[in-house]
């Protein structure tokens, strides 16, 4: 059967396997583009609200000259107003905050779903990741009963006698960080569940054999072989997380700021599309380095 | 990994399954709440369930989701499962890792980003938005989730069987509809399931590109989840709770049934 494949072979002609091609660079590539050049317009009080606006049956003289109408004005009102200085930096801390807290949950969790035997394991896992496919929406929702001043929370611990006085949770950052635990968890439990999951027991055996103690196995054999799956977990949790509107917007204060939350308020309250496309641009950027390693991470994965 | 549960793990195991569970076992409890305060109880009831049926509004939008999940959720199953194949069958191809990094990104990207500039595309090329301009939306982000769920399965397959179809005649095409797509169903079954999934959950790029009269659920959801917790919501997402239980039930009873032989 050693064969050389002499030609590639597929089953599907050409023009459909280019179909999903052309849709990325139609749908996924291009919005960017168009993305990044309404950021370098002005915005202006017109439908659409930017100018200048590129007229499809122009020509191209034309357009160079509208181009020369370009104009930085966007960034640089991101950069004079501290407000957007702020809500990227606020936004880097609440996500890194809510990574770690969401990894230091899942890494016991998932480990002992890969310690439990047969069949349980499987059901346990499911289990584990299930919250996943239920509404996003209404998991956030959930924790505005819980978190509220008259909440369910605060109910219960002034009933146990723990406190006289209401804790003020909602509305603040310590509530979007749960809230973001919460949402995302599924997200950091899965990679690293695979990758405890395909650890060879003998490993742990030779390490026993060799007079290790259960712990120090741990801390040598079982959690650098896991960090692979650490690493995807905290980048499924951390970039979505940067740019998190729902959260910020349901369980955070009317002056948290988050990045994503106030570039919904540019464009939607406030009409200025320039500014809110520096935003997302800026954003882009921000999170290219984690996306990189993401990519690369996915790459790898894939050739094992 | 050495089996056996410790005092130690079903700790983490009971922590972690009441901080996922607890908050939906609340929400589910509070809609049956009679009692308008949501935090405190006043006795069994079902009428927010009744006065849901009546909000005419919500029915209306429940209906725009349902069209533009499955309309979605199926172009992006077949999108997603060429771009597989194609990540699957042809090696290294050049620009695949750019391919790739393209399929990849969005599963991960903040939804503002997505959302923001897909409506641009729109707004730029004078499209009108409505339901059409979600699907595409949805579509597009669900053709990434669909590739990277029935990838592993294509790349993973005997290709010994692809081979021996071709070897007895059967045309290329012939061998993909009659091999290759067979033997991937139950991946490309979750994808739809997945992409559907999404669609049906998303608020923040379906706020950004649909146009006036497409409000979908979650849309609907989120503005009247602004003015307050309302038992209503409460019943409306013990609603949506259970259908997704019943599906995720029903999918892991049929892969059970379907893949009796599929090796852990």
């Amino acid at each position: 059967m050693s064969r050389k494949p002499a030609r590639i072979r597929t089953g599907l002609p050409a023009w459909i396997l280019s179909l999903p091609l052309v849709w990325m660079l139609l749908f996924l590539v291009a919005p960017f583009a168009i993305a990044a050049k309404i950021s370098l317009s002005r915005s202006a009080l017109a439908q659409p609200p930017y100018e200048p606006s590129f007229d499809w049956s122009a020509g191209v003289a034309d357009w160079m000259e509208r181009a020369t109408q370009f104009s930085f004005d966007a960034y640089a009102g991101l950069f004079a107003d501290t407000i957007y200085l702020d809500a990227y930096l606020s936004s880097l801390r609440i996500a890194a905050l809510s990574t770690l807290c969401a990894l230091l949950i899942a890494y016991p969790f998932a480990l002992s779903i890969a310690h439990a035997k047969g069949v349980l394991r499987p059901v346990l896992f499911v289990l584990a990741v299930a919250p996943f496919w239920t509404s996003f929406l209404i998991r956030v929702y959930a924790w505005i009963g819980i978190l509220k001043d008259e909440g369910l929370l605060n109910h219960a611990l002034i009933w146990l006698g723990l406190i006289e006085e209401p804790l003020q949770i909602f509305a603040t950052d310590i509530a979007i960080v749960i809230g973001i635990v919460y949402s995302y968890l599924p997200f950091m439990i899965l990679p690293i569940y695979v990758a405890l999951e395909k650890q060879d027991a003998a490993l742990l055996e030779a390490a026993a054999d060799l007079g290790a103690s259960p712990w120090r196995a741990f801390v040598q054999v079982t959690l650098p072989l896991s960090l692979p799956g650490v690493l995807a977990g905290c980048l499924l949790v951390f970039i979505p997380a940067v740019g998190e509107f729902v959260i910020p917007d349901l369980l955070g204060g009317s002056d948290t700021l988050m990045v994503g939350r106030t570039m919904w308020v540019e464009f939607f309250d406030n009409r200025d599309w320039p500014a809110a496309s520096a935003a997302a641009i800026l954003l882009l950027l921000v999170l290219l380095v984690p996306l990189r390693i993401y990519d690369r991470l996915q790459t790898a994965e894939e050739r094992t | 990994m050495k089996r056996g549960l410790t005092p130690a793990h079903v700790t983490f195991l009971a922590f972690g399954f009441a901080f996922l569970y607890v908050p939906i076992a609340l929400l589910i409890l509070f809609s049956f709440n009679d009692s308008r305060l949501v935090t405190v109880w006043g006795g069994f009831s079902t009428r927010w369930y009744a006065s849901l049926w009546s909000n005419a509004q919500l029915v209306a939008s429940l209906r725009a989701s349902l069209i533009v999940a499955v309309t979605s959720a199926a172009i992006a199953t077949a999108l997603g499962t060429i771009a597989a194949y194609a990540l699957a069958r042809f090696g290294r191809f050049s620009g695949r890792s750019v391919f790739s990094a393209i399929l990849y990104a969005p599963l991960v990207l903040p939804e503002v980003i997505t959302g923001l500039s897909l409506l641009l595309l729109f707004v730029a090329f004078g499209v009108e938005r409505g339901l059409t301009t979600v699907i595409v939306a949805h579509a597009s982000i669900g053709m990434c989730f669909v590739a990277v769920v029935v990838y592993p399965r294509l790349a993973g397959m005997d290709r010994s069987l692809e081979e021996a179809a071709m070897d007895l005649g059967a045309t290329p095409l012939r061998t993909f509809l009659s091999v290759t797509l067979p033997l991937a169903a139950p991946a490309i079954a979750s994808g739809f399931l997945l992409a559907m999934t999404i669609s049906l959950d998303d608020l923040v790029i379906a706020s950004f590109t649909s146009g006036p009269g497409s409000t979908t659920l979650p849309m609907r959801i989120y503005s009247q989840v602004r003015l307050g917790v309302t038992p209503e919501v409460n019943a409306i997402s013990t609603l949506m709770i259970l259908f997704v239980a019943v599906c995720l039930l029903l999918g892991v009873l049929i892969t059970r049934r379907a893949a009796p032989d599929r090796t852990a």
